[in-house]
């Protein structure tokens, strides 16, 4: 075992410290990257950048405005009339041609490419244009009407488990889908045996990473052949493309699937372009040509996929000295509409480390998923890693502060020691290497834990809100391809046959000019797999670095894949790497031996460095590689009798411990198991509850490190997601359904100000498993930092007695409620002028609702007359320019309605009821624009005074769609104006309006501008 | 901004002629008024060294120098463009005799990108900043930064490698 | 995300803009800078037949110290503004204010006028404006008419400013000796749009303290100063003026979050404008 500290500063990078002595090995160097000559100087292709085929269709999607409604129908002959439409596919073509989505559960719910007949989440694909341009394709989506019957929308986890919820999948009748409990070792007799226990209740919001690059999918179907060829940027894992074949009626075989050289990023995310690959796919079909879509950032942010939300109670059976005998955990995971593949994979990736990084023999867990009107799930940086260690680092730190004691000694206390390693968790996992201790020792040390104590001291002493968090957590590798079926029983998973494994592949060629070419299936997404391989594999054959050329764009038509091929569960190091490792290894083998005659020794003597093929007894006497290599295409007729040539080498390797799950559900979820330990030290502004990240250390034993540079480079990259995470992202939605984070103005990305620059040390304990003892290093900090972070802000509260942390994000207004005095109240001769407040807003409930009241010199009868009138109702409502009757007291109405520049045009139902002449009415509408949906509803009460009328009006209204997806920040004050406008006008036509005029609300500014001060 | 003569009204319905100066050379396309510089630059002049992340002006991806001021090409539209000079990061070592700038190579050698997908706008932002301010101090840096997302370096290596070209160290961990 | 289609019209003059405003009614729409009114095309939240583009009339490109004032033409950019190295003497508030304006990218082609006109509740420059006690040049084809800042914004994206008028130039009184100035805003990120923004100007013998963020517009309140300081119940009077402006909940922060802030950067800016007057 070796300790290195490679911090950011002390790397040394090729090329810029002298060059190492060629025959060192370049795995382990610091290789500066094969891909970057072509990303920085613009010549790199993405996706959206290859040519597509002449003829080929631009796809725009018309997606839900509501979160939960019953679809009931579509018309697009409008669309259809714009020129250069040529096509629009809805729901009804996907029940023609394509299938429902395989789902990982039991329980008959169906997911389709295309809504069929409900709408279950914001964003939802309803039905796509195909024209000639993008640009054409949306303007023909805006002559789309579809007729929605609003459905009450399941908002959050506490809702979906309510009894009374409307049930998203109708057939499964509970939005609770799943359910399964799991015990291991003897948790009864640890509680009852402990000195106390110690419980935690967190919830992990929705998040995702958002790869800069959005989805691509160029889609074609050929007729004759009954197959589809599509490309994409879609990471893996290849598990899905069964699942795409399957919804696309075809054998795997008929669905050619291939990735572009270059992916915009992915972090888990491009996984769920698959159904867009089925619904292009359908596309293609149904037009009769090639098709193309970008999904672009609104698309991206409100319909792409989602890190699940979770909610989590977990007990701890703790002795006094901080010692855990054993966990009780409760999990329940949102996965939004639809349990998308490889959904619920989330709640079970971490399940053989449930423990985390602890000796905790027994447990017990009950794991819930629940659908909710939002979007589905899918794979995420961190993969359920930050959700349940947000649980379990909270908790040790809650262990340490009800015992009193020093947090740090809690974690020290519970590491599994080195000695037990290989460690078997109780859930069945198997810590594979590592020193847990010593590791955190060393970073405690090097990472000047006592020098950050002493800082906080001194601040605190200045009244400064300062606080220290850590986090410890093993960071799983190459995932066993069998987890998942943990969700099932032992007898469903007997009758389903076994799933084990992660199979990795890659092929190793030489060309007739003695070159090198390595194919992997590894779907980079801009980490750098083509450097690391080029590494390996010159290693192997002692070639320089720049004779090997790597591919890595795929070909499912062609090129060597398994399900488990692609790029997530940081697989690639471990498993990826190996897999070359091993073909390499294997074609050097063989060409060893072809050669061993000609050298006159051995096989196993031959040798290969410095581009030279030699016997170790007679180095001098090398043949050049290149000619040996290429031997098997110039000249076959000289190997050795009964000898193939040694040209092209595949390796499959899978790692040796993944197994299925045990009839006692113990499963090994992943091949290998990295640890981390992060300390860090935050600052909270006492004015403005800002958060400052002082200092923040990360260690990390990932085995051994192939490329330090770029194991670097994954580290920061994580760390800055998990910053995001903790601290500004989240997926925000209104108790409504309507989602509110469509811009990256809105979705809170950190930016270069935002993210510190976090202090990384190593260590490498290789691991057994792997053929290089790699293990996986790029998701871990999404685990580990959230947590700590949320751990020293525990900290720095404490200081001034506040024992709570807030949810995720922690944003300064969240902190600034925690530390700020109750708010002063509203002085006496604040409450507005002599008249009534403009209304007021009041969160909470549906949507915004407000409240206002009105004297107005008309007897209630009057009144009543105007509500009754529809021409009178046409002047009142904003922007009505046509009201014509569609039933007794019911209307449709064309309005434009908006802010400022910012109108849509709505066909919109208005309808007045419980009718109580002349005292109360209830006013409601509803309509859809290209902008979004609204929908209102008003009760009004007429009052007999003195002098005249008193007219209360309470509504409640929601906005749904784009505008609020990308209008959040205003929406509410927006809607109120627009609202108010009408019970404004409504008052002014009863002769209300001098009230008005001495007023200075700005609704009645702005109704005196609009000339309704007479 | 030079005074340019009057256009007539150019017409929603028809594609106009767009011509620019695309890194040195002069070059003609043609647009509706509605198409975005970045598309045009893209898919009408196959120029796709300019990446498009969000077309609502806030990831910095499709970044490029009209006239020498860096903007973003998905807040342009391809007719406002009409007879300007536009930089893109395909012209950077064009102008450089085929190699890569010593900004480029900065980049390479610390590693500031992953994916690259953010990494032109960067470079094209970097250019104009550089121009007006050669040795920015790391939170000068940052602030100008802070106008692009990345999602893969956490930023470390680009401001590393800024701080490397104009010879300026960098802040590692300035506390404790 | 694509603009709907719509005519474009680069005129040579601002008389010729303003006719074909004139003629375009409602359906006509002007682009400065286009960093506010691109964003809403592309998302098509905005979808006008006609655009009008400001962006190349040498007439607007007014940028001048004269008289008093500062004035800004429509053609001027916020990184142009910055630019000047006289800025931080003629209107310090401005100085200190601008580099919140988003980024270094869009600041190279939003305008302040543009900024005006479209009337963000938390943009700064309608903020600087309103704490300055600024005014707005508005000019339609007939007539040109000046608004003060303060009665100029209405609500969120909504001014007066009639359809057929453009913002010719906003003018920002220079600062006066003796006077004091001070900005703060908290956003989420580096270059949001604020969640609060607070500007305190000091001048002769009464504090002012602008608000951005939290009302539907910027909003100024003044106080009278009492043997040359703040007045003794200044927290009392922040509390009322924060409830008064009221203030929303979004995604982000909460209305009373919002209120807190301006109790407590309001004090923070008030203190500084005092102490900081030349
Ligand atoms: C990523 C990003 C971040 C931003 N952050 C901030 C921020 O933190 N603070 C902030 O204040 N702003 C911010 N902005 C907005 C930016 O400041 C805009 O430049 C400004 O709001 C509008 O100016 P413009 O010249 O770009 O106007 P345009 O976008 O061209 O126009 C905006 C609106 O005003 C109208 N208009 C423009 N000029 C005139 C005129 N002379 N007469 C009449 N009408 C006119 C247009 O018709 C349009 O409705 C940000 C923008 C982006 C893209
Ligand atoms: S694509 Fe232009 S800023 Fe994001
Ligand atoms: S390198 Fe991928 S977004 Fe910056």
């Amino acid at each position: 075992m070796t300790a290195t500290q490679t911090a950011t500063q002390t790397i040394d990078i090729e090329g810029v410290s002298p060059p190492p002595l060629a025959a060192s090995p370049f795995v382990g160097r610091a290789m500066p990257r094969v891909e970057d000559a072509a990303l920085l100087t613009g010549v790199a292709r993405y996706a959206d950048d290859l040519p597509v085929k002449p003829g080929t269709l631009h796809a725009a999607i018309l997606r839900s405005p509501h979160a939960h409604a019953d679809l009931l129908d579509i018309n697009f002959a409008a669309a259809l009339a714009v020129p250069g439409v040529a096509a629009v596919v809805t729901g009804a073509d996907a029940k023609r041609l394509a299938g429902a989505f395989l789902v990982g559960i039991r329980a008959p719910m169906e997911h389709w490419c295309l809504a069929i007949d409900r709408v279950r989440h914001v964003g939802e694909p309803v039905a796509v244009v195909l024209a000639d341009s993008r640009y054409v394709a949306e303007d023909a989506l805006d002559r789309i009407e579809v007729r929605y019957r609003p459905l009450p929308p399941v908002t959050s986890i506490s809702q979906a488990l309510e009894e009374g919820s409307e049930p998203l999948h109708p057939a499964v009748g509970s939005n609770l889908v799943n359910s399964r409990s799991f015990r291991y070792g003897a948790p009864e007799a640890a509680f009852a045996r402990a000195a106390r226990s110690v419980s935690v209740e967190v919830e992990y919001p929705r998040n995702s990473c958002t790869p800069m690059e959005c989805f691509v999918v160029l889609a074609d179907y050929d007729a004759a052949e009954d197959a589809y060829e599509v490309l994409s940027n879609f990471s893996g894992p290849f598990a899905v493309h069964p699942v795409m074949a399957r919804a696309l009626n075809v054998p795997g075989s008929r669905l050619r699937l291939k990735t572009p050289p270059h992916s915009g990023g992915s972090f888990g995310n491009k996984q769920a372009v698959f159904p867009y690959v089925v619904l292009m796919g359908l596309c293609a079909r149904v037009a009769g040509r090639p098709v193309k879509w970008v999904e672009d950032r609104l698309e991206h942010l409100m319909a792409a996929t989602s890190a699940t939300a979770r909610r989590m109670r977990i007990d701890a059976a703790v002795e006094p000295d901080g010692r855990v005998l054993a966990l009780r955990m409760e999990q329940t995971e949102d996965c939004g509409a639809y349990l998308r593949a490889p959904e619920p994979a989330s709640l079970y990736r971490n399940h053989g480390n449930l423990t985390g990084a602890y000796d905790i023999p027994n447990l017990t867990v009950t794991n819930r998923i629940v659908v909710t009107n939002k979007t589905p799930t899918g794979l995420n940086r961190g993969f359920g890693g930050g959700q349940l260690y947000y649980g379990l680092e909270r908790l040790m730190n809650r262990v340490a502060a009800e015992l009193g004691l020093d947090p740090l000694d809690v974690i020290r206390r519970n590491l599994v020691a080195a000695e037990a390693m290989p460690y078997r968790t109780a859930s069945g996992g198997t810590l594979d290497s590592g020193d847990y201790r010593a590791t955190l020792e060393q970073a405690v040390r090097e990472g000047a834990l006592d020098a950050l104590k002493a800082r906080r001291d001194a601040l605190r002493a200045e009244g400064r809100l300062y606080g220290i968090g850590y986090a410890a957590v093993v960071e799983p590798s190459i995932s066993n391809m069998g987890y998942i079926t943990t969700v099932l029983t032992a007898e469903e998973r007997r009758k389903a046959g076994p799933k084990n494994g992660a199979q990795a592949t890659a092929s190793v060629a030489v060309d007739p000019t003695g070159g090198v070419s390595v194919t992997v299936a590894s779907a980079p997404q801009g980490q750098g797999h083509r450097t690391v391989l080029a590494q390996v594999v010159a290693d192997v054959f002692g070639l320089r670095f720049e004779d090997i050329r790597v591919n890595t764009d795929l070909d499912t038509g062609k090129d060597a894949w398994s399900i488990a091929s692609g790029n997530y569960s940081s697989r690639f190091a471990g498993a990826v790497a190996g897999a070359a490792q091993v073909a390499a290894t294997r074609l050097r083998g063989r060409i060893a031996a072809l050669v061993a005659g000609q050298l006159n020794c051995r096989a196993e003597d031959v040798r290969f460095a410095g581009g030279k093929v030699f016997s170790d007894a007679n180095p001098d006497n090398g043949l050049s590689f290149s000619r040996v290599a290429a031997a098997g295409h110039w000249s076959p007729g000289t190997l050795p009798d009964g000898q193939e040539a040694a040209l092209r080498e595949t390796a499959f390797w899978t790692p040796e411990p993944l197994k299925a799950p045990t009839d006692a559900d113990h499963i090994n979820s992943s091949a290998c198991y990295g640890f981390i330990f992060d300390f860090c030290g935050v600052e909270i502004d006492r004015t403005t509850g800002a958060l400052r990240i002082d200092r923040y250390v990360t260690m990390h034993d990932a085995g051994r490190l192939l490329n330090p540079l770029l194991v670097e480079g994954q580290i920061l990259g994580g760390f800055a997601h998990a910053v995001g995470t903790a601290l500004y992202e989240e997926y925000a939605y209104g108790d409504d359904g309507r989602f509110l984070s469509g811009t990256f103005a809105d979705y809170l990305v950190p930016t270069a100000c935002e993210v510190p620059v976090p202090i990384i040390l190593h260590r490498e304990s290789p691991s057994p498993v792997t053929p290089l003892g790699a293990k996986g290093v790029g998701e871990g900090n999404c685990m580990s930092t959230p947590v700590c972070l949320a751990n020293a802000v525990a900290d720095a509260l404490s200081a001034d007695g506040v024992d709570e942390v807030p949810s995720l994000p922690i944003t300064p207004a969240k902190l600034a409620a925690l530390i700020h005095p109750p708010e002063p109240p509203r002085p006496a001769s604040a409450a507005g002028s002599e008249e009534t407040p403009p209304p007021a807003a009041v969160k909470g409930g549906r949507g915004l609702t407000g409240e206002g009241s009105r004297e107005v010199p008309a007897t209630p009868e009057q009144v009543w007359a105007i509500l009754l009138d529809p021409k009178e109702l046409a002047a009142l409502l904003p922007g009505c320019e046509a009201l014509d009757l569609a039933g007794p007291n019911a209307y449709r109405a064309e309005v434009v309605v908006g802010i400022g520049p910012v109108k849509g045009r709505y066909t919109a139902q208005v309808a007045l009821s419980d009718l109580d002449p002349p005292k109360a009415l209830t006013l409601t509408g509803s309509g859809t624009s290209a902008l979004g949906s609204g929908s209102g509803t008003g009760h009004v009460t007429l009052e007999r005074t003195a002098t005249g009328t008193r007219v209360t009006y309470r509504y409640s209204a929601s906005v749904g769609g784009k505008v609020a997806a990308v209008g959040g920040r205003m929406l509410d004050s927006a809607s109120r104006l627009l609202i108010g406008q009408f019970f404004e006008k409504l008052v002014a036509r009863a002769g209300g309006a001098e009230g008005l005029a001495d007023s200075s609300s700005l609704l009645t500014r702005l109704l005196r501008l609009l000339g309704f001060n007479r | 901004m030079p005074p340019l003569k009057s256009t007539s009204v150019l017409t929603a319905e028809a594609r106009h002629a767009v011509s620019i100066v695309l890194n040195g050379t002069p070059r003609t396309g043609h647009a509706h008024p509605r198409l975005l510089l970045s598309d045009f630059l893209r898919h009408e002049l196959g120029a796709h060294g300019t990446r498009v992340g969000c077309e609502h002006g806030v990831c910095g991806a499709c970044t490029v120098r009209i006239d020498g001021v860096a903007v973003r090409a998905c807040l342009t539209l391809a007719v406002q463009a009409d007879g300007r000079r536009i930089d893109t990061v395909e012209g950077l070592s064009q102008g450089n005799e085929g190699r890569m700038t010593a900004l480029q190579e900065a980049f390479r050698r610390h590693h500031a990108l992953q994916c690259g997908f953010c990494t032109a706008g960067i470079l094209m932002s970097l250019t104009d900043y550089l121009d007006r301010n050669p040795k920015p101090t790391e939170e000068e840096l940052r602030d100008m930064l802070s106008g692009h997302l990345c999602r893969c370096t956490g930023y470390a290596g680009i401001v590393r490698a800024v701080m490397d070209v104009t010879g300026r160290t960098v802040r590692e961990v300035a506390h404790v | 995300m694509k603009p709907a289609p719509f005519d474009y019209l680069r005129p040579a003059t601002v008389a010729e803009a303003l006719a074909a405003l004139a003629d375009g009614g409602d359906d006509a729409r002007v682009i400065a800078g286009g960093q506010s009114l691109m964003p809403m095309l592309n998302m098509r939240l905005v979808q006008p037949r006609l655009l009008i583009d400001l962006g190349r009339l040498e007439e607007l490109r007014t940028l001048r110290a004269a008289d008093g004032w500062l004035t800004v033409g429509a053609a001027v950019t916020q990184a142009e503004v910055l630019a000047r190295p006289t800025l931080v003497e003629e209107v310090p508030l401005l100085a200190a204010a601008l580099p919140w304006v988003g980024h270094f990218q869009t600041r190279n082609r939003g305008t302040l006028c543009g900024s005006v006109a479209h009337a963000d509740p938390s943009a700064e420059t309608p903020l600087c404006l309103v704490a300055t006690g600024g005014e707005v040049v508005l000019r339609n084809a007939k007539r040109r008419r000046t608004v003060a800042a303060a009665d100029f914004f209405l609500g969120p994206l909504t001014t007066v400013k009639a359809a057929d008028e453009i913002v010719e130039c906003v003018r920002f009184p220079l600062a006066r000796r003796g006077s004091g100035h001070a900005f703060r805003e908290q956003s989420m990120r580096h270059g949001d749009f604020a969640i609060a923004a607070c500007a305190a100007t000091v001048n002769g013998d009464h504090a002012s303290l602008a608000v951005g963020g939290v009302a539907e517009r910027p909003t100024m309140r003044s106080w009278p100063l009492v043997d040359g300081r703040l007045p003794p119940d200044l927290d009392g009077a922040l509390n009322a003026f924060a409830w008064d402006l009221g203030g929303d909940d979004d995604q982000h922060a909460t209305a009373r979050y919002r209120r807190d802030l301006v109790r407590r950067i309001g004090r923070t800016v008030l203190e500084e404008a005092l102490s900081c007057r030349r």
